[in-house]
């Protein structure tokens, strides 16, 4: 990390962004947004067939909820680089 | 163990939109390798992420790196064939274990800095043990990778319907690219990642699955009205250890699931405790573990209830334990069937991702922790000494290379001898099995010697390996069935055996020979270990919920309730 002297700012944008919260929440908020599509378009046949459509609906709502939940938390106690790691380590073991 | 390559009852109707889903995934998965890499300065940053990653991280990394294709095919198929007792082999088998590392052994193993688990035997008994433990793990990640990596290839074979070797060189090719770019750090990412995408996929399949059962009544009263006798209670296991008394059955999986067997397995085993190890304070490596317990014992709710709902929802598996079953489907495929009957397009992708991810990142854990082994333990030790610290970031990348490699053909053995490849890691998993007898009389008695060290280890293993030879079918053919024990109560009695000899060798043993000077065991035994090095200087001011202890306490209490509950 011999950069992150130079560009200090850059590179925090970068922990930011490889963050491993920032990276759960945007695949679970892209699963969930398919996933409530899915659901809300989904055939009347589907919809008889199982409950499987209802079944993508709440799948979909409770990704986006988890998803919203890491990248909020990413937000409020961004990772510092070298020191504060303490911070982030807040056990969130939900 | 094992799937059939050709089986297209399990082919499952996936479109595009469920393509897409898994397409994503891959990137994110390829991405974080990438991204990873540019945080790799030193080998240390290779093979132990820097020591930088927090507790949360490196506690779900802990059991997601378990969490592969034995563990979630294996464990549902267990629920689906005996019910609720393999329960045990988390809250027996797992928890009391997990917690015993992150409150009493992982001072030892952080604050020495030793870099692996073998290191540690090396620093404490010298290079007689250290030698035998570093290259029985080596080989034994070696065939569990192919292991891993052959399910997978089944998987997306049998479920998409690739051609078995594309399907094998695809995974593996995966997996190449991100342990070998990033290293620990994107192994353990993955793991993360990985984990919360296989609860994504398996806690809604179990959901429906109860609703398609008539909830939690419907699915006591089919159970109960099914074939199996005992299925919804887990005490006293009888279906498990196949003893015929109950009592010997309780004492058999406390003693030996939960003691010796998990003991050896979770303490000692360097994949997961490589995991603890990448934490960035002494608290955090000792909260990774007890993190993890929490996520551990509930884990089993959408593994094991989806199996026992196969068990009377998929006529396949009630086929099967009615004693119908006409060989084309087997117990292991029984979360697949439920997947394939329940899940409509969307949740089905998000299911296949959720599969093939825990699949590649068991693998990856097994790699990860190979090339960690290989260059610091055997290379550094014994072929190159004394070489830049770039050179052995370089040797790790080439030795993923080569295991990954090496694992291709383990897959393809495996696909040829599947009943080889059990043996063989019931073989392995005797190397585990006197590990913790040696490491806790280590930690604890400073006079142990180094000739007690590898002399308890070696006779503790044989002493598994006969009591496997003499049981009913432990080790198949090789098994002359001189006492009368099967399945898992034979692998109980052989830890057993394997932790008492080991323990009495070693105390006789080092009784004869001369023990080590103190000096060189500060930070490894716990007489000779300052408090200060072996606690966080800053844990009286922690919050409760980041104290190890605390926390332990709480999640044993839990474990009990669990256990009360679900008797």
């Amino acid at each position: 990390m011999a950069d992150t002297d130079k560009h200090a700012a850059q590179s925090k944008r970068a922990v930011r962004a490889f963050d491993i919260r920032t990276i759960i929440g945007t695949l679970l908020g892209i699963y969930g947004v398919i996933l409530l599509l899915m659901g809300i378009f989904a055939s009347d046949s589907d919809l008889e067939g199982s409950d499987g459509s209802s079944i993508n609906l709440l799948t979909g709502i409770t990704l986006l909820v988890v998803s919203a939940f890491f990248l909020t938390w990413v937000r409020l106690r961004p990772l510092l680089v070298a020191e504060g790691e303490e911070d982030a380590s807040d056990a969130h073991i939900e | 163990m094992i799937l059939e390559a050709t089986n297209d009852a399990l082919r499952l109707d996936a479109n595009f939109v469920d393509y897409t889903l898994v397409a994503i995934y891959f990137v994110f998965v390829i991405g974080i390798g990438l991204a990873a890499r540019r945080q790799v300065s030193t080998s240390l940053d290779f093979f132990l992420s820097g020591r930088s990653l927090p507790a949360w991280v490196t506690g779900l990394a802990f059991i997601s790196a378990n969490l592969g294709a034995v563990e979630i095919m294996g464990m549902s198929a267990n629920g689906a064939q005996i019910g609720m007792a393999t329960m045990h082999y988390y809250w027996i088998g797992a928890i009391p274990a997990m917690l015993f590392l992150g409150v009493v052994m992982m001072p030892f193993y952080y604050g020495s800095k030793v870099r692996s688990v073998p290191e540690f035997m090396r620093r404490r008994f010298g290079t007689g043990a250290h030698l035998v433990n570093a290259l029985s793990f080596a080989l034994a990640q070696l065939l569990i990778a192919g292991v891993n990596l052959y399910l997978l290839a089944t998987i997306v074979n049998v479920l998409l319907g690739w051609p078995l070797w594309i399907s094998l060189i695809a995974a593996a090719a995966v997996v190449l690219t991100y342990t070998a770019l990033g290293g620990l750090s994107a192994a353990i990412y993955n793991e993360v990642l990985q984990f919360f995408v296989i609860v994504a996929a398996l806690l809604p399949l179990t959901i429906v699955g109860l609703h398609r059962v008539g909830g939690i009544d419907g699915l006591v009263d089919k159970v109960n009205n099914g074939p199996v006798d005992g299925m919804l209670s887990s005490w006293p296991g009888q279906n498990l250890t196949g003893f015929e008394s109950p009592t010997a059955s309780v004492i058999g999986i406390v003693l030996g699931l939960g003691f010796v067997l998990s003991f050896g397995y979770w303490t000692t085993n360097f994949v997961e405790v490589q995991r603890a190890m990448a934490s960035n304070s002494m608290s955090a490596a000792r909260r990774a573990p007890i993190i993890g317990s929490f996520p551990k014992m509930f884990i089993p709710f959408i593994i094991i209830i989806p199996g026992i709902i196969a068990s009377v929802l998929a006529p396949e598996i009630l086929a099967l334990n009615e004693g119908k079953g006409d060989g084309s489907v087997q117990y292991n495929d029984a979360l697949l069937i439920l997947i394939r009957d329940l899940l409509p397009n969307g949740m089905l992708g998000v299911a296949i991702a959720g599969l093939m991810a825990a699949f590649m990142a068991g693998m990856a854990a097994n790699i990860s922790a190979f090339n960690t082994v290989f260059s610091y333990d055997l290379w550094q030790q014994y072929v190159k000494k004394d070489r830049p610290d770039g050179y052995y970031t370089r040797v790790g990348r080439i030795a993923t290379i080569a295991a990954t490699v090496v694992a291709i053909f383990t897959a393809l053995l495996a696909s040829g001898y599947s009943n080889l490849m059990d043996y063989l890691q019931t073989l392995f998993g005797f190397f585990n099995a006197p590990l913790f007898a040696t490491f806790i009389l280590g930690m604890f008695w400073k006079r142990m010697t180094a000739t007690a060290g590898w002399a308890g280890l070696s006779s503790g293993t044989i002493a598994a390996i006969a009591v496997a030879v003499l049981s009913q079918d432990a080790l198949g053919p090789l098994s002359i069935g001189a006492i009368d024990l099967s399945g898992q109560g034979a692998s109980f009695v052989a830890a057993g055996a394997a932790f008492v000899v080991d323990i009495v060798v070693s105390v006789i043993v080092t009784l004869f020979t001369r023990p080590r000077v103190e000096s060189e065991l500060k930070g490894l035994v716990y007489s000779l270990t300052p408090k200060a090095d072996r606690t966080d200087p800053n844990e009286s001011s922690l919050p409760w919920y980041q104290r190890p202890v605390l926390l332990a306490g709480i999640s044993l209490t839990m474990v009990v309730i669990l256990n009360i509950t679900f008797h």
